[in-house]
């Protein structure tokens, strides 16, 4: 299968991954190995900047294994960079998902202060990856900006929901000319699957299979959802119908009347 | 304000409304997903005591959904005793005759040392009331010293004025937790006697304060057993939704501190049995399952193994309640007994054996 590029990174699995939720950081690691996932997103707030023999970080030290900070707990702009440029120091990558969730029940992103942010990041230096609301009119004007790819939520965060804003997702797909990362909401492989038959470059999921009875299996069955949305995706789907349509009995009336 | 809204309320009138809820209710408010103030009512009501069941398996399921599977550990630190209050229930309490203390820099240090190997990053900092000698300026000079030593800073001391909660912040406090211990207000003046503690409306606006100022995390909560802990909760979970509300960017979490002994000190009132705290606490959960539960020490080991796994999100572990009780003087006088005695690794260990990944940091002052 085709792989997928973002700025000077190709990766070969479409499932990118959170780090939050698990029982351990063995537990995480297993999980993250099976998934095949080649982008890990880390909280910044959660690493020891002072501890380089951090726990979560040294669990995560696999060589197909690229880190992706996150700035969660940022409520602005001037946060999110300050923090990016943190992220920068600790995990030594310009890589950085940029989450300004100043809202903290449902996590939901505020777009005025990352648009702000995404051109302050893009100025500096970083590869930027905005989690944001499925706007299709946002998407554009951080695609304006310069940042790598976009990060619509499927549904609010951590809600195991689905694609509720599916809608727009498509509208963002069809004319995205950056990659489109479906993040957030997704709580099944079969939701994945359904992203990934969309158009969606990758998704990115956490809470479903950090918190399922078995992540090691629940990582496992998202890696086979996600190439089965692929898959799709790449062989073109066949269209829908709510109605049965017969092969062309006119056609077939036109041509006995013609003859 | 929040006493614009909890003046449209009337203690007795809601203790009616939640001693005689049907279990209709209950059963409406457990099949709703996104619950009122009127279904938090019928939840803690004694017709729903023999929901709980069912209410453990929702509250832990909502609970691991939203904080996964972790267990956010924080550590407190008694700074002073020194109390002009009185408080008829508590061992810092003016006109108990006992030493007081109120710790130097160079003891503060010695505390920190002993915290920091135990691996804590997340620090509650507690005092009495005392603004003369433990004011700000302690305050200030307390937050300088231990902010490049913790990722998260937390207070419980006296309620302070909005600019004070908007300096301390700065200064790098997240999270301030003002207790207003009851909200019927007749009776508030009887367990409040004298001191500051005593201006019932001071305190109860004293969360609309550190909203205004902008702090990170507001803790609520009532002392257990001064009064009917069903009408407390109430007012609590109303408190909590109108906060939510105002301060749309603010985190909030919830204790249930349940009356301990201490020398001298009253029994409680208002018993309630380990059953009920249990019912409380999924009754919060299910309301709201953004809110963080918190759990000392107060509780037994036994009964903290148990609440790990239903609905609490944070908890302590190897605390001491007096000032200097890590390092300087552990025989000190303690605000209350601790009944949860084990060492930090003994609680890890716990958490670990029920599959929850014990957090020590969870938050980094970049903002």
């Amino acid at each position: 299968m085709e792989p997928l590029r973002i700025a000077d990174k190709v990766f070969s699995s479409r499932l990118f991954t959170g780090t939050g939720k698990f029982a351990s950081n063995e537990l995480m690691e297993s999980a993250l190995l099976v998934s095949g996932t080649e982008l890990v997103t880390v909280a910044l707030k959660r690493i020891d900047q002072n501890n380089k023999a951090d726990q979560m970080l040294k669990h995560l030290a696999h060589p197909r294994i690229n880190l992706l900070p996150n700035t969660s707990g940022a409520r602005t702009a001037k946060e999110a960079v300050f923090a990016a440029e943190l992220g920068r120091e600790a995990l030594e990558t310009n890589w950085v998902k940029l989450e300004i969730h100043p809202d903290p029940r449902y996590l939901l992103p505020d777009p005025i202060e990352t648009l702000l942010a995404a051109v302050e990041l893009v100025k500096a230096g970083f590869i930027v990856l905005p989690y944001i609301h499925a706007d299709p009119v946002l998407c554009k004007r951080l695609e304006d900006v310069g940042v790598a790819a976009v990060m619509p939520l499927g549904s609010p965060i951590g809600s195991n929901k689905g694609l509720k804003t599916a809608e727009f997702l498509e509208i963002i797909i069809s004319q995205s000319n950056v990659p489109v990362i479906v993040d957030a909401g997704i709580g099944s492989p079969s939701h994945a699957a359904l992203a990934m038959e969309m158009g969606a470059s990758a998704v990115l999921v956490n809470t479903a299979i950090a918190t399922a009875s078995n992540p090691v299996q629940m990582a496992a069955a998202f890696k086979a959802g996600v190439e089965a949305g692929l898959m799709a995706q790449q062989a073109g789907l066949s269209a829908t119908s709510t109605h049965a349509i017969a092969s062309s009995p006119m056609i077939a009336f036109l041509n006995e009347s013609e003859s | 304000m929040f006493k614009d809204l909890f003046e449209k309320y009337n203690w007795a009138e809601v203790k009616t409304l939640i001693h005689t809820a049907t279990s209709e209710q209950v059963e409406a408010a457990l099949k709703k997903e996104k619950l009122l103030v009127s279904d938090f009512a019928a939840l803690v009501s004694p017709a729903a005591a023999p929901y709980l069941e069912e209410m453990i398996s929702k509250s832990s399921m909502l609970t691991r959904q939203r904080f996964g599977n972790t267990m956010q550990l924080y550590i407190p630190m008694y700074l002073s005793n020194e109390c002009k209050n009185i408080c008829t229930y508590c061992g810092f309490s003016l006109q108990n005759k006992v030493p007081r203390k109120t710790l130097s820099d160079t003891e503060i240090m010695q505390e920190v040392a002993i915290l920091k190997k135990r691996g804590f990053d997340h620090l509650l900092l507690v005092t009495g009331e005392d603004g003369q000698m433990v004011g700000m300026p302690y305050f200030r000079n307390a937050i300088k010293l231990l902010r490049p030593h913790f990722a998260q800073i937390s207070i419980e001391v006296q309620p302070l004025e909005a600019e004070e909660y908007q300096e301390l912040s700065e200064l790098g406090v997240h999270t301030v937790l003002v207790y207003q211990e009851t909200y019927k207000e007749e009776d508030y003046k009887l367990h409040h006697p004298k001191g500051r503690k005593s201006n019932f409306h001071y305190r109860l606006e004293t969360p609309d304060r550190i909203g205004k100022a902008g702090i990170h995390k507001i803790g609520l909560g009532v002392l257990i057993g001064l009064e009917d802990w069903r009408t407390d909760s109430f007012f609590t979970a109303l408190h909590l939704s109108y906060l939510e509300k105002t301060y749309w960017k603010t985190r909030f979490s919830i204790s249930f501190p349940r009356l301990r002994p201490f020398s001298g000190g009253l029994a409680p009132k208002v018993e309630m049995s380990d059953r009920e705290l249990v019912q409380l606490i999924c009754a919060y959960r299910l309301f709201n399952p953004d809110v963080e539960l918190s759990i000392s020490t107060r509780e037994s080991a036994r009964f903290r193994n148990l609440l790990s796994t239903i609905g609490i999100t944070s908890m302590s572990a190897g605390s001491r309640t007096n000032p200097g009780g890590y390092s300087i003087d552990p025989q000190s006088l303690e605000q209350f007994e601790i009944s949860d005695e084990r060492s930090v690794e003994e609680v890890i260990e716990m958490l670990k054996s029920q599959g929850l990944q014990p957090v020590y940091k969870d938050w980094t002052y970049v903002w």
